[in-house]
């Protein structure tokens, strides 16, 4: 009777206990699958080069993909701003699917609806969905702006959104002067970071209409990009308000992703106001914090506003100084003491632990700009990245890429792996290995076949709590990275020396 | 609030805030159970309206998530863009043993990553060279299944023609599935597309191995193993002296699939996902299917008596040998927790089965259901949970955020038990909740074993300390 009533036993427990165990003996006789010994003889040679040369020989076959698909990033931009409720047109499994995903990785609601479209929409087109769809939810959940992005299914058949919309309109599904901004994120092209650009686009495009003065705000507009740290909106706003910058953040979710449990739901929590929005056609810049969730949205606003835009990528200790360096330009403000502080608490914190880190190899996988802020925060630190793969790379990516590794000494041994995934991650774990793996919870099985420590860095994080609410940019954040690398290190460092009288020689109290 | 006219009234002030035309939509679905009735009186099966915020997932999500995904020893690619696959990787835990990536694939996801060059000009030539790049990789692998997209129905791809020219190459199974995600009006299609997939490609082949059959066998249809709750099941009909050829399809293999049509008994506990394939076997094969329930130890006595009574002397006495063994056990985890959880409510929202099969496990402990619904039932789940509920509870069919919402602020039950997208709307109310479609990351909560974790689990639910922390001490 395996359950004891002082100490009940769930799924961690309870089946290694001998009555399971037994029972998964039994099972064996009706699976009919391959002998234990043959199994140990294929897993062994996955580890192999000759496996590796195979598994990188594929053409058509994706194994493992790190990266998701356009609407999710178009509705995590919708959602930073005011009373916003995303609108994905399509079928309705994919907004369940987006949702579920968020809340898993930020563990808060996420509200958006979709329009529902099944075969006949199919055969038909889904205008009729879209003026229901709009009416229902603007009368259901009293947003101040709908954003409409599409789902492939909408994409295949050819559903023309602004079309769809103005008929919406005119059938008075919602006011005429109501904001829709919409984008055509078909999943078969790009990565969620595309959706986030397109809808970024879409929104601003939307909201700034006609709002162009004659002379500038004096404001200076962020976009934070496709960001899931919310400690990275808040660092942001702690660097710019130290800098004395007068900032419009564009596209702020860290109140609608982190919000107080105070006793009550709200639906629409902070984000950038639809009046700040529409203002930022008149700043005085620009600044992107990732380059390839904005693309589109740059070269839009330097177009179309006539504004200059900058990319910053704040990460560890230079980045951050040519960051500040560069508000400090724009704004003639100097860096301030309670910065400098900062960033000599940055600098003393890699001092006292750069012994551990120098000349540690690493592998990195994620999306191209969080790749690229790790690289330059593990240059700086004297480790030494051996495998960066990207799978919703790019050739500006690499090049990038490549030369920010030439620049450093610590560089040279990298290889950058632009449309791979995490099952080429494998074979380039097993036939060169590394001290440790950078990325996001995928990683974890990558860590359980070949035991190489895995730091959860990136979206989505399932598999630990609270670290979307740390920061990763600014000096703050380089601290935060520090701290994640190198007390990894030193747990992987004790699980190996913790067997009494065999190896635990090594197993030091002073680090 | 507790009388049936409250509750309908609760339901008409719902509605009011509604434009014309949802209200008189969602007046269909929204209903109080009457005792004595054959039914809970509410539509169902139908599509949701768009633009209001439901629950329900899509036809893939039902083939790919719950049927043929837990399929372990077999690989299921997700056909079409990236984001189907990426999305349904690793979301439901569906516990099996086995060496990933070697002979078993369940924490994987396989795609064929569409571009726009593939929606262009097709993707079965893809779809082909991934069966021949999958058969070089994983040798041990025993079958794929093509889950299908929403792109592949709606460009005309031939995947059952791929799968036939496959099936000869590779000498295995390899199935297609068109569980496209627009097809129908929730997940509940997918999981009949899966069932009658497994129909035509599974049962049709003649190369099944050959295993010596006992007047015991049985299978365990419809349990997905969340948590390991097939094998918290398994353990008992095992231990009741039957022998269990098959699970679907948590933990289970394409050989107990089709060894399945040999049994005595087919075990059905979702009844929702795996009712089609059990009225096959029933037709086709004269197997018949009794619907068992192993929450809480009132149904899962009743159950193993039930399921005993359809085999010999000998079953049946061991049956209550079963029942006796864990007697003590389970009088244990109610002295300790029924005090701590009587006369507490709870309202449910879940998916195709658990909103009533759960009923018992709670009122076991005390508990008293007062609302509940499905994403996904059809007519026949809602004349199925008439046995589980009491008069006046609150019947709600796909029911929309806004709903539930309003619903539970004026209940206002002790705790909430539905999925993570209502999770934590529900927490920021203050309230307790516990997810039911898997288990909160616990589990198993089937059988005996799993009994004793489900009441643990209400219990840190409901009497944890946070939750006397929400209003700060100046605004109380």
């Amino acid at each position: 009777m395996p359950q004891n009533i002082d100490n009940i036993q769930d799924h961690v427990e309870l089946f290694h206990q001998p009555e399971y165990q037994e029972l998964f003996e039994n099972k064996k006789a009706m699976q009919g699958m391959a002998a234990d010994e043959e199994v140990t003889k294929v897993a062994e040679w996955t580890k192999s080069w000759e496996y590796r040369e195979k598994n990188f020989a594929r053409e058509a076959l994706t194994i493992n993909p790190a990266k998701a698909c356009q609407p999710l990033g178009a509705i995590l931009a919708a959602v930073g701003f005011e009373g916003t409720l995303p609108f994905v047109h399509g079928s309705q499994g994919c907004v369940a699917y987006f949702r579920t995903h968020f809340t898993r990785h930020f563990k808060e609601p996420f509200s958006g609806v979709s329009s529902s479209m099944t075969e006949d929409a199919a055969v038909f087109g889904g205008l009729k969905n879209m003026i229901e769809g709009l009416e229902n939810a603007y009368n259901l959940y009293k947003p101040k702006m709908i954003a409409v992005c599409t789902t492939c299914m909408a994409e295949v058949i050819g559903d023309d959104l602004g079309s769809f919309i103005g008929n919406s309109k005119a059938a008075g599904s919602v006011p005429e002067d109501f904001p829709v901004p919409f984008a055509h994120t078909p999943s078969f092209v790009g990565s969620h970071i595309t959706g986030y650009d397109n809808m970024m686009k879409a929104v601003l495009g939307n909201l700034t209409e006609g709002k162009k003065a004659a002379t500038t705000n004096g404001k200076i507009n962020f976009i934070p990009g496709f960001e899931t740290y919310i400690g990275n909106l808040r660092e942001l706003k702690h660097l710019v308000s130290a800098m004395g910058v007068n900032a419009t953040i564009l596209g702020d979710h860290e109140l609608y992703l982190d919000s107080p449990n105070d006793g009550e739901f709200k639906m629409y929590q902070g984000g950038t106001t639809l009046a700040e929005g529409a203002d930022s056609i008149n700043a005085e810049k620009t600044i992107a914090l990732q380059t390839y969730p904005t693309l589109k949205t740059l070269d839009y606003i330097e177009k179309e506003w006539q504004q200059p835009t900058a990319t910053y990528r704040p990460w560890g200790i230079q980045a951050t100084d040519a960051f500040l360096m560069g508000l400090s330009e724009i704004t003639g403000n100097p860096v301030p003491p309670e910065l400098e502080l900062e960033r000599g608490r940055a600098v003393d914190a890699m001092t006292d632990s750069h012994a551990w880190l120098h000349g540690k190899t690493a592998a990195i996988y994620g999306d191209p700009d969080l790749v690229l802020g790790v690289l330059q925060f593990l240059l700086e630190m004297g480790v030494e990245p051996v495998h960066v793969l990207v799978n919703n790379s790019s050739e500006e990516f690499e090049t990038e890429a490549k030369a920010l590794l030439a620049s450093s000494p610590y560089g040279q041994k990298a290889t950058v792996w632009g449309g791979k995934d995490l099952w080429h991650m494998r074979s380039l774990l097993f036939t060169e290995p590394v001290d440790f793996l950078v990325g996001n919870s995928y990683g974890k099985y990558l860590w359980r076949d070949t035991q190489i420590p895995l730091i959860r860095i990136g979206y989505p994080i399932f598999d630990r709590h609270h670290l979307h609410r740390y920061s990763t940019i600014g000096y703050n954040g380089a601290i935060n990275l520090l701290n994640w690398i190198v007390n990894a290190l030193f747990e992987e460092i004790d699980r190996n020396t913790n067997i009494p009288s065999k190896t635990d020689i090594s197993f030091d109290l002073v680090r | 609030m507790s009388t049936v006219e409250d509750r309908k009234q609760l339901i008409k002030d719902v509605l009011d805030t509604y434009p014309d035309k949802l209200a008189k939509k969602r007046s269909k679905h929204l209903n109080v159970y009457e005792e004595g009735k054959d039914d809970c009186g509410v539509k169902s099966n139908v599509k949701s309206a768009p633009g209001v915020m439901t629950a329900r997932g899509c036809a893939y999500a039902g083939s790919k998530g719950v049927v043929w995904g837990p399929i372990k020893d077999m690989i299921h690619i997700s056909h079409g863009p990236v984001g189907c696959g990426y999305y349904s990787w690793s979301g439901r835990r569906n516990y099996y043993i086995g060496t990933t990536g070697v002979d078993t694939f369940g924490t994987m996801n396989f795609t064929s990553d569409f571009q726009e060059r593939d929606i262009v000009f097709g993707g079965d030539k893809k779809l082909l060279k991934i069966t021949e790049e999958i058969e070089e990789l994983f040798p041990l692998n025993n079958g794929i299944s093509i889950q299908s997209e929403c792109p592949i129905g709606l460009i005309g791809d031939d995947i059952e023609g791929v799968a036939r020219k496959a099936q000869k190459i590779t000498n295995k199974p390899v199935v297609p599935v068109r569980c496209e995600g627009f097809r129908g009006v929730s997940q509940s299609l997918g999981h009949h597309i899966a069932n009658d997939a497994v129909r035509d490609w599974v049962f049709s082949r003649t190369d099944a191995a050959e295993i010596e059959t006992t007047p015991y066998d049985v299978a365990i249809i419809g349990d997905y193993n969340i948590g390991g709750d097939a094998w918290s099941s398994r353990i008992l009909l095992e231990e009741m002296g039957l022998r269990v050829v098959a699970q679907w399809s948590g933990d289970g293999t394409i050989n107990e699939m089709m060894q399945t049509p040999k049994v005595k008994l087919n075990l059905i506990h979702c009844y929702r996902s795996m009712n089609y394939i059990s009225r096959h076997m029933e037709e086709k094969y004269g197997i018949p299917w009794f619907e068992y329930n192993f929450f809480g130890p009132t149904k899962i006595a009743e159950s193993l008596r039930a399921i005993a009574a359809l085999f010999d002397e000998t079953i049946q006495e061991k049956a209550e040998q079963v029942i006796a063994k864990y007697e003590q056990q389970t009088a244990d985890v109610l002295a300790k927790y029924r005090p701590r959880l009587e006369g507490k409510t709870v309202m449910m929202m879940v998916g195709g089965l658990r909103p009533r099969h759960v009923v018992p496990a709670f009122t076991d402990l005390g508990m008293v259901m007062i609302g509940t619904g499905y994403e996904f039932a059809h007519g026949d789940d809602y004349k199925r949970t008439t046995e589980y509920v009491d008069d006046a509870t609150l019947i709600y069919d796909d029911v929309t955020a806004y709903e539930f919402e309003k619903f539970v602020q004026e209940l206002k039950p002790d705790l909430v038990a539905s999925g993570v997208k209502e999770k934590y709307v529900f927490q920021k109310m203050g309230l307790p909740f516990r997810q039911m479609h898997s288990w909160d990351y616990s589990g198993p909560y089937h059988g005996y074993d799993g009994f004793a974790i489900f009441a643990r689990d209400m219990d840190l639910a409901l009497n944890n300390p946070t939750w006397g922390l929400i209003k700060s001490p100046w605004n109380k």
